[in-house]
């Protein structure tokens, strides 16, 4: 019998926590460091992956994914040794991916070969916007030149190339938004992750917000014609949405996110890093600490799991309807009822294919494209009723 | 025991917040009742509730020994009253138990309503009243203002109102001779048969059911056999003592003298507030005058959110009921709400209480429904019925009329805010019986339906004055009106929770109101809600609450899945608190919070 998380793969998450600023809108884990002592980083990330490879050993690892932070920032030395370790651990599948996330401030043509020759075949490139006005209220270090600039040469370099732009800006009209996605899918090379801007909690642009000096955000009814108007142009382009915010052109989906939405094991390393792996059954959530200097010295003491909790059959199952149903191709009931042990109410479902927000058949389940902008109220009440 | 002339007995009473408790906690100080390192604020204030909330709810008593300037020795019974008007009954029958009073009269503040409502019990229970100005430590003490006031609108003689500051001990040594002074001592007979008043009762986890005692005749001793004149029961009285204000045994207890017994009682209600309790053997025939019983007037469901949990609320209420014969209680079931109770209370904040010790000390989570007070039905066969529950609202078509309960409403107001509180007395259908004036502050009188008073009107009145206002009531009887009954309909269901008794003139006034509250109360959902409030068939009101359209995370990768599905879990709970109606998911604090109105 295969378990769950072969359904979906394995994959290893890499956190680099450092950038080079710290942008108004930004919550994830990421510092601003002036020194920064890359081979005690390394040591700590190769020792991780020893860690792992005693704990989890045999295992087809699918893909790799370098993220932050601002992980081009990384000296390309570190990721070759990183990668190398890694294959030197598990055995690597045919079409082995390894994603790193990229700054346009930080891709010099030199640095980029130097990565690729490591070992990376995918660049995420963070552009967020092609207007250098919008570029600075984002605290971006970039213009848009040096963007374009990056974008092709990551395009040169890497067999596979996305960007990532952040829209429902400050101001931004629908034809504006329309003629930048434009520009952006003439770029595009089969993939691109498109974001509403989202006010997370605790960034400067949060208490911008509270202090009512954040003007211009959208109201309810531009989001929603922002979220459309991008679903139907990347469609138009060939460039389809796949998830919420990710479009790509056939087989050009990242296969590291698909392996988090199909609700695969993943091993997170790195500040504050979330792994999920199947042990005996059951899946472990792992955390590891938080802020830079803890998490080496974590490692540096044993090991970088700072929590590690076993979830239980409903836990899993509601996360593996939380993420899969965030796909285009949605999730399998026949999967979550093997994990839950029930079945997802069919009330409820029926509930929601009478509003024309859901749509099963064959054992799959989908939410339309009428019910995606309400992903997470559709999966909320799913999870409720079940 | 303590020869009558050396004994005085009293309570001390005032407005919500003048200083009472404050007040006694410095006479116990004063008189090395309990030992300094066993003192604390508001010491009488013993439940957790009293104390959160900083108010008095029961009545307590304590005895000091009081050492005189002229080196007598004094026995002092004091009784500490709650302020609020809802505990009006705590007060009244504390005052039957004592010769005088204590009038506290805050002296930043003036004459209150309730300090009205206080002095004419006192004055009804022929008491000698001691005027006392508290608070006279802070900057905006005014004490010569507030003997005037005191003199203009009670009547009384405040020239030698005592000045305090229950807070810095000030003036309490002049507290305590005005006290041996100024009050009566009490009278009583020690050779007649044993007449003892039942002032109060509570249970006790260890001892069971407490009862306090004022011996007005005869003496009361350990091991006596005593009988309940109105029920006829007999006890053996197995223990008698005094507060200190701990427990603290005696042999026995004298005329004039304040106490309590157990006698292996069970149940609280076995034991009548008011009742006189005298020997077995010869034993008075002449059984003290008793009280006014104490009458819920405002009445509400209370169900568990969690249906599972309606065992353990029943049991959570027949405790509270144990120790709080003015709460009342019977089973009620709703369509939507399932099963829970009906409940009786003295007011809203009693209703508050009782709520909160419920989900606190039982923890369950209830669901509150609205308000209500007693409708008398008179059907057109000639029945009358007494109507607890809009739900039961007979057919419109056998009622001939409907009769409501009103009340004499006693405000006083700064000049400035005169013209808001008519305002809002018209407003709530009231008709004005009496204004006058005492310096710049008015006092209104006004006769109002009780169920316009229930919801919110303290609220509104605290907001329309600033809080400068204060409001006491009294019944005053039923009388005939166009009331009818106003559903509510939300996505075409009717919630019966929240029907209301309405008066007809104001019905679509109400039912606008109702329907713009809940839809902003009502979370919005994936399809769009009608809101409609209906007089039998015919919609009255109608509010639309739009569908949800846009709700979605932009980021969900591998380290996201832990904090989302945090999120997920805090909204399952969350829908713990909402009720579902058909489709609809009602949050509970939209019962609570739809009654209010805003005019
Ligand atoms: N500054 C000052 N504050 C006082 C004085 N007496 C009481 N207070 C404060 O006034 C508030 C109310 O005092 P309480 O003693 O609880 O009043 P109460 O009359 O017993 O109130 P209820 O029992 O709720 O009616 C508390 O915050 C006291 O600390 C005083 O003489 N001076
Ligand atoms: C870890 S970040 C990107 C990596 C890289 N440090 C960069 O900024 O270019 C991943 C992406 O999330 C998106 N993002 C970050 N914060 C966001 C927010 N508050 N709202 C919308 N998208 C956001 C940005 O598009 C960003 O490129
Ligand atoms: S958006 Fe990217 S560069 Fe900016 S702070 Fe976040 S991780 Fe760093
Ligand atoms: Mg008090």
């Amino acid at each position: 019998m295969i378990e769950d998380w072969q359904n979906a793969g394995f994959a290893i998450y890499i956190h680099w926590p450092f950038c080079e600023a710290k942008c108004p809108y930004c919550d994830f884990n990421s510092h601003v460091s002036q020194f920064i002592d890359q081979s005690r980083w390394r040591r700590a990330y190769l020792s991780e992956i020893d860690r792992l490879g005693r704990e989890f050993p045999g295992r087809t690892l699918s893909t790799v994914f370098f993220g932050g932070g601002t992980p081009s920032l990384m000296d390309p030395d570190t990721v070759g040794h990183i990668l190398e370790r890694i294959r030197a651990t598990w055995p690597i599948s045919n079409n082995f991916e390894v994603t790193l996330e990229a700054n346009p401030s930080s891709s010099e043509v030199g640095r980029f070969r130097a990565l690729r020759d490591a070992g990376v075949n995918r660049l995420s490139l963070g552009v967020q916007a092609l207007h250098d006005d919008d570029l600075r209220r984002l605290g971006r270090l970039h213009d848009v030149e040096a963007a374009l600039r990056a974008i092709s040469i990551s395009q040169q370099t890497f067999p596979r190339s996305s960007f990532d732009l952040i829209y429902g800006r400050q101001g931004q009209t629908l034809s504006a938004w329309k003629s930048e996605l434009d520009r952006a899918l003439d770029m595009a090379a089969g993939h691109l992750s498109l974001y509403e801007l989202t006010i997370e909690p605790g960034t400067m642009f949060a208490k911008r917000k509270a202090a009512g000096k954040l003007n211009g955000l959208p109201d309810e009814d531009l989001a929603i014609a922002l979220f459309e108007e991008t679903g139907a142009r990347t469609a138009k382009a060939g460039i389809e949405n796949y998830e919420v915010s990710n479009y790509a052109a056939d087989g050009n989906a990242c296969e590291h996110n698909l392996i988090y939405w199909r609700y695969g094991d993943f091993a997170g390393i790195g500040p504050g890093a979330h792994g999920r792996l199947t042990v005996n059954g059951l899946k472990r959530a792992t955390t590891e600490p938080k802020a830079p200097i803890p998490w080496l010295k974590s490692v540096e003491n044993g090991a970088g799991e700072a929590l590690i909790e076993d979830l239980g059959p409903e836990d899993q199952a509601d996360e593996y309807l939380m993420m899969s149903l965030r796909l285009t191709e949605g999730m399998d009931l026949d999967r979550y009822h093997a994990i839950a042990g029930k079945s997802v109410s069919q009330s409820e479902i029926a509930r929601l294919e009478e509003l024309g927000l859901l749509q099963s058949g064959e054992n799959g389940l989908r939410i339309t494209t009428k019910g995606r902008p309400l992903t997470d109220a559709i999966v909320s009440s799913l999870i409720a009723a079940g | 025991m303590t020869d009558l002339s050396h004994i005085r007995n009293f309570s001390i009473v005032a407005h919500i917040d003048h200083g009472k408790s404050t007040l006694a906690d410095r006479l116990i100080q004063m008189t090395d009742t309990v030992a300094e390192r066993d003192m604390k604020e508001q010491m009488l204030d013993a439940m957790d509730i009293e104390r959160e909330r900083g108010i008095t709810i029961k009545a307590n008593t304590v005895r000091i020994d009081y050492t005189a300037v002229d080196g007598e020795q004094y026995v002092l019974n004091l009784i500490d009253t709650p302020g609020h008007v809802d505990f009006a009954y705590e007060v009244s029958r504390s005052m039957r138990a004592v010769e005088g009073s204590l009038l506290v009269v805050d002296s930043t503040q003036g004459v209150e309503a309730q300090t009205l409502a206080n002095v004419y019990q006192a004055i009804d229970a022929n008491h000698e009243i001691v005027p006392v100005l508290n608070k006279i430590d802070l900057p905006a003490t005014d004490c010569d203002r507030v003997a005037e006031q005191i003199e203009d609108v009670i009547g009384i003689d405040a020239s030698d109102a005592i000045r305090v500051s229950a807070k810095t001990g000030v003036g309490i040594r002049e507290t305590l001779e005005a006290i041996i002074h100024r009050l009566p001592a009490p009278t009583g007979d020690r050779d007649a048969p044993l007449k003892a008043m039942l002032v109060d009762s509570w249970y006790d986890a260890y001892l069971g059911v407490v009862v306090l005692v004022r011996i007005m005749d005869g003496v009361l001793k350990k091991g006596d056999r005593v009988r309940m004149m109105q029920n006829g029961s007999v006890h053996h009285v197995d223990r008698i003592g005094v507060f200190r204000p701990a427990m603290t045994v005696v042999d026995q207890l004298g005329p004039g003298e304040i106490g309590f017994l157990t006698a292996s009682i069970k149940q609280v209600r076995d034991t009548k507030v008011g009742d006189t309790i005298t020997h077995e053997k010869r034993g008075t025939d002449k059984p003290l005058p008793g009280f006014k019983p104490s009458v819920p007037v405002v009445f509400c469901g209370l169900f568990p959110v969690d249906n599972a949990e309606f065992e353990d609320l029943r049991d959570a209420i027949e405790k509270l009921a144990l120790n709080d014969a003015s709460f009342s209680y019977e089973m009620e079931t709703s369509a939507a709400l399932g099963f829970g109770f009906r409940c009786g209370f003295l007011g809203l904040l009693h209703l508050e209480v009782i709520r909160d010790r419920i989900e606190r000390e039982y923890d369950i989570d209830l669901i509150t429904t609205a308000p209500s007070v007693i409708y008398h039905i008179y059907g057109r066969d000639g029945e009358v019925t007494e109507l607890h529950n809009p739900a039961d609202m007979p057919d419109p078509s056998t009622i001939d009329h409907i009769e409501e309960p009103r009340i004499k409403a006693t405000i006083l107001v700064p000049d400035d805010f005169l013209g808001d509180v008519l305002k809002l007395c018209q407003d709530r259908r009231g008709i004005q019986m009496d204004l006058t004036y005492a310096g710049s502050r008015a006092m209104v009188v006004y006769d109002l339906p009780l169920n316009e008073v229930v919801f919110d009107f303290y609220d509104r009145l605290k907001s329309v004055t600033k809080g400068y206002a204060s409001f006491d009531y009294q019944l005053l009887g039923y009388r005939t009106d166009n009331l009818v009954k106003m559903q509510v309909l939300v996505n075409d269901e009717p919630v019966d929770a929240l029907s209301t008794m309405v008066h007809r003139d104001r019905a679509e006034q109400r039912g606008r109101a109702m329907c713009e509250k809940l839809k902003d109360l009502i979370p919005r959902h994936m399809f769009k809600i009608p809101i409609q409030a209906a007089i039998g068939g015919k919609v009255i009101a109608r509010e639309t609450l739009a569908a949800l359209r846009k709700d979605v995370t932009a980021k969900c990768y591998g380290g996201d899945v832990t904090r989302k599905k945090k999120l997920l879990e805090k909204q399952k709970a969350g829908k713990k608190k909402m009720r579902q109606f058909g489709k609809v998911e009602i949050p509970q604090q939209a019962f609570i919070s739809a009654l209010k109105m805003d005019s």
